[in-house]
């Protein structure tokens, strides 16, 4: 087994993975590095990856009219980053800046689609996932913005 | 008449006990500001000139002459009884007299009141403490005789969620725990700002991150009743049995003892049943939420 498989394989990300599908992912993933203060990437740029962190951090940010850059979420170890590469019209919603030094594995999202439409079982077990860290995430964020530390109306 | 009640010795006792509505005096003998709203007193007995005893997620009723009477947790550290500490969030009435107070000035207090967290449950255990805003104070005596007893239990782990960076409570402290190498403090902001490398998102999201062995995990919640589902939820999610999660409750409070039912939750009081109580008697009590 080589070395992106094994990590691959023991990302919580992938559990349950078939081997043959963890062969399609691997054709498609390299592993990086980003320092501190770099962007992985920009709001409206290009969105062709995603990520796996397994060490460091990310944040994700937005920018409001008239305020600073505003941080919404932050991605750490083991954690998965960015499903913009998966609809379209592709494009970055945030700035994705490391906040702490990074190791992650990163997927290329063209590739990735070619496969998922050439065999639609591995397309559904990645689409699977995605879902279920977009529904986390949708919560995490409602419950964010509802401001429960706030004063009692 | 061998069987009669000795009427004069019973007022005469009756007579000598202390009203239990009636607040001891405490001169503030420390004040300090810890976030824009909210500040922490150091109190002491104006007749002993020193704290009292309490356990931790007691509370004392809080009495500022002419202008009212409030439940605030007492968040000091149990083993030290020379001082009585409250960090109190100015929100109303009261407690924004009370943050206009200083060194020096007087307040009443009546208590310790209430069911304390059940801390002993922790032996031989993990404990998870998960803390929303200013659910911290009530915590941290907690955490205080968690690190007193450290080797009596596994892994301590401490989740702290607030609104954004200006507001994280004990900035100081938890900068030290978090250089502890018997504690693990995660913390997590709703809002980030430029400048700001910690984690941001809901607090909830710390519980995949930390590490803790679920199935022999004991967890301590106290915040907004909506975070407190929310994270008992993702707790038992993760495999803690939920009887093993406590939930601190809030409710306006007059007599804090149990008489005047104005605290009153569903079938408890929350001032003589509570405030603590294991989370399967909270569940359908805490406000639901809906997305
Ligand atoms: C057992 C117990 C322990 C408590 N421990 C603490 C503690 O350690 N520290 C602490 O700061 N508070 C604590 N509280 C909450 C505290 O009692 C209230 O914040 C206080 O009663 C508010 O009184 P007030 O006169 O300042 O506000 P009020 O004038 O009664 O209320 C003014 C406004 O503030 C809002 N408000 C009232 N209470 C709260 C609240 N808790 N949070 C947000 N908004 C509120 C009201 O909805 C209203 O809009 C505790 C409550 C209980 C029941
Ligand atoms: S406050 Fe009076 S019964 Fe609880």
């Amino acid at each position: 087994m080589d070395d992106l498989t094994r990590i691959l394989k023991g990302l919580p990300f992938f559990e349950g993975f078939a081997d043959e599908h963890l062969a399609l992912l691997v054709g498609c993933a390299r592993n990086e590095r980003a320092t501190a203060g770099s962007f992985l990437f920009r709001e409206g740029q290009d969105a062709t990856t995603f990520y796996l962190i397994r060490e460091g951090s990310v944040s994700l940010n937005i920018h409001a009219p008239g305020q600073g850059p505003l941080i919404v979420q932050t991605v750490s170890e083991n954690e998965p980053l960015g499903w913009s590469w998966l609809f379209p019209p592709y494009t970055w919603h945030f700035d994705a800046r490391v906040e702490q030094d990074a190791r992650m594995v990163v997927f290329d999202g063209l590739c990735l689609r070619t496969k998922c439409d050439k065999d639609p079982v591995f397309g559904y077990e990645l689409i699977k996932r995605f879902s279920r860290i977009m529904t986390q995430r949708i919560e995490a964020l409602s419950f964010q913005l509802m401001d429960v530390y706030g004063e009692r109306s | 008449m061998a069987n009669a009640p000795d009427l004069m010795a019973e007022s005469a006792v009756l007579a000598e006990a202390p009203d239990p509505m009636r607040p001891r005096l405490f001169r503030i003998a420390k004040f300090t500001h810890n976030t824009h709203d909210t500040f922490t007193v150091a109190l002491e007995d104006l007749e002993t000139g020193a704290g009292i005893g309490f356990r931790p997620g007691q509370f004392n009723m809080v009495y500022l002459y002419g202008v009212g009477e409030i439940p605030i947790s007492i968040s000091g550290d149990p083993q030290d009884r020379s001082v009585v500490i409250h960090t109190t969030r100015a929100v109303g009435t009261v407690t924004k007299a009370m943050r206009s107070m200083r060194k020096g000035d007087t307040l009443g207090l009546r208590g310790p009141y209430g069911v304390p967290w059940p801390v002993d449950r922790a032996r031989g255990r993990d404990v998870v403490i998960v803390a929303g805003g200013i659910g911290l104070a009530p915590l941290r005596p907690v955490l205080y005789h968690c690190l007193a007893h450290r080797n009596e239990m596994n892994k301590l782990v401490l989740l702290y969620g607030t609104r954004s960076p200006v507001d994280i409570l004990y900035r100081e402290e938890l900068e030290s725990w978090r250089a502890r190498f018997d504690l693990d403090v995660y913390v997590s902001v709703d809002r980030g700002m430029e400048g700001w490398h910690g984690n941001v998102g809901f607090v909830s999201t710390l519980i995949a991150k930390a590490p803790f062995d679920a199935g022999n995990t004991t967890a301590y919640l106290c915040g907004p009743e909506v975070m407190m589902r929310v994270c008992a939820t993702e707790l038992i999610k993760r495999g803690v049995p939920d009887h093993e999660l406590f939930v601190s409750m809030e409710r306006n409070m007059k007599c804090g003892i149990g008489f005047c039912g104005h605290c009153q939750l569903g079938p408890v009081f929350i001032c003589k049943d509570g405030p603590v109580f294991p989370y399967p008697r909270m569940r359908n009590l805490l406000s639901p939420w809906e997305l």
